[in-house]
């Protein structure tokens, strides 16, 4: 099975378009009677770039990235924007982040960016601020207002006082299953800018929110945590539909937490285990997801990939494409008032895991 | 007369837990615990620093507190290597592949930190060899 881009791919991406389209279509014209425009937004995420030396890079990152960007731009129709969810680079250095956004300045359209942490812990954000802008800020578009935050801050005495250099900040808190790292946060600071962002929002404007971090407690040990979490859906729960999309998880996760829907983002770098799949601890993978099937090592590209983003009914569906394992669509059922995975949510009908080995 | 020697000295044994052939003492367990526990740790420097490949990529990076290698199934038939393999035919995939470095033998000792490692991270799960 060839795994380039071919004009066959191509198609059938736009057939997936269609099929994708066939079953929330009729409940986006009952909920908006045509007054909204539809539109759609890739994502791309996590491509951890990472520099072996000079102008070295880890082939496997880059070639993650340079798919993503160069399938984001074949879609048609063509998406309004594009996403890049965080964690550009591996250790934050300047050489990795130019060599990220080299390969990103070929997406087509404008580009949208959010902070994660390996972006942000060796220079605190100087150098992406300066490639990328603000780390948190907001914008309206065809009548969904989106909020960008910077979810992967963390306690003046981790950040300021705990290490001896940049560099050490940076790798312990790269270790994903590294003790010495720290909870993320949003921070009181940020937080009351969000809720005079918000003040100016009528509570029925559609709310997508980016963070990196997920903005619910799932599993402290390998940071998929947002420490002030509840803070935060506290000032978006009183809007009548929000979305919050994040990256940093690298495998497909969803939830609803009262009014608020929340989706994950596959990573282009690597897939992660399910936190719960790790023996020694507990966690709180949500209930409403369908774990994806373990990836195959053997194909490096597998249970990596990029998602369309369709948010015409004002609820996310996403369109999660894996290489190896027949594409995901999560979307938002309004019977039943949350994500479901739109071929899996039937426990009969659910691929059993591992069932391609 | 010997033979009332040997059934003396059986029934000494078999009485007397202290002298049980076998027996072994907090000490020894101690200090197998210890040199265990020393390797480990040794395999999870490995594990975490990127130092058994050539371009920084650590065997953590995919795999945070070795998750989803799963040594209770091996050895196992692994469909894109043509065979039944053990594990750490698997550690030197990932070590060639994406740590783009060189093989390590079986008994390396580097190699028998690395699956110390990954199996510590594992205690507790059953053996189920064969399965994927």
């Amino acid at each position: 099975m060839t795994r380039l881009i071919t004009r066959r791919s191509v198609i059938a991406a736009g057939a997936a378009a269609g099929t994708l389209t066939t079953l929330p279509i009729s409940m986006v014209r009952l909920a908006f009677g045509g007054t909204r425009e539809d539109f759609s937004f890739t994502y791309i995420s996590d491509s951890h770039i990472q520099q072996i030396k000079g102008a070295s890079f880890v082939r496997n990152w880059d070639m993650g990235l340079k798919r993503a960007v160069a399938e984001a731009n074949l879609i048609t129709p063509e998406a309004d924007f594009v996403m890049f969810g965080g964690d550009l680079a591996q250790l934050g250095k300047k050489e990795e982040l130019d060599h990220g956004a080299e390969m990103l300045s070929h997406v087509k359209g404008k580009l949208h960016s959010v902070m994660g942490e390996h972006d942000y812990y060796l220079d605190l954000g100087e150098y992406w601020s300066k490639l990328y802008g603000p780390q948190w800020y907001s914008f309206d578009h065809k009548g969904v207002h989106f909020v960008v935050l910077n979810s992967i801050l963390t306690t003046d005495e981790w950040t300021f006082h705990r290490w001896p250099t940049a560099e050490q900040r940076m790798l312990e808190m790269a270790g994903l299953d590294n003790p010495n790292g720290s909870p993320f946060m949003v921070g009181e600071k940020q937080r009351a800018w969000l809720k005079d962002d918000l003040d100016k929002v009528s509570k029925d404007t559609p709310l997508i929110v980016f963070s990196h971090s997920p903005l619910q407690k799932i599993y402290k040990g390998w940071n998929f945590w947002t420490d002030d979490a509840e803070q935060v859906q506290a000032l978006l729960q009183p809007f009548k539909t929000v979305n919050v999309i994040y990256g940093h998880v690298h495998q497909i996760q969803y939830n609803q937490i009262g009014n608020i829907s929340f989706n994950a983002v596959m990573a282009t770098a690597w897939p992660w285990p399910y936190p719960d799949t790790y023996a020694q601890a507990g966690a709180h993978v949500p209930v409403l997801t369908v774990p994806m099937n373990r990836a195959d090592p053997f194909f490096e590209r597998d249970a990596t990939g990029w998602q369309m983003i369709d948010v015409n009914s004002g609820r996310i569906t996403a369109r999660y494409q894996l290489w190896d394992n027949g594409e995901r669509v999560v979307g938002y059922d309004p019977k039943l008032g949350k994500p479901v995975d739109k071929k899996y949510q039937e426990a009969i009908v659910r691929k059993a895991p591992q069932l391609h080995y | 007369m010997r033979c009332f020697t040997i059934a003396l000295v059986l029934s000494a044994v078999l009485l007397s837990p202290a002298t049980l052939a076998d027996e072994f003492t907090r000490t020894d367990v101690d200090r197998w615990q210890g040199e265990f526990d020393s390797v480990a740790k040794k395999g999870r420097e490995l594990w975490t620093s990127g130092a058994v490949g050539t371009n920084g990529v650590a065997c953590a990076q995919c795999h945070p507190n070795a998750a989803n290698t799963h040594p209770e199934t091996y050895p196992k038939f692994q469909k894109q290597l043509g065979k039944v393999a053990q594990l750490f035919e698997m550690v030197n995939w990932c070590i060639r592949n994406p740590l783009q470095g060189a093989a390590l033998p079986a008994d390396d000792p580097k190699m028998t930190a690395l699956v110390a490692y990954i199996h510590k991270e594992r205690k507790g799960v059953p053996i189920d060899a064969g399965k994927h």
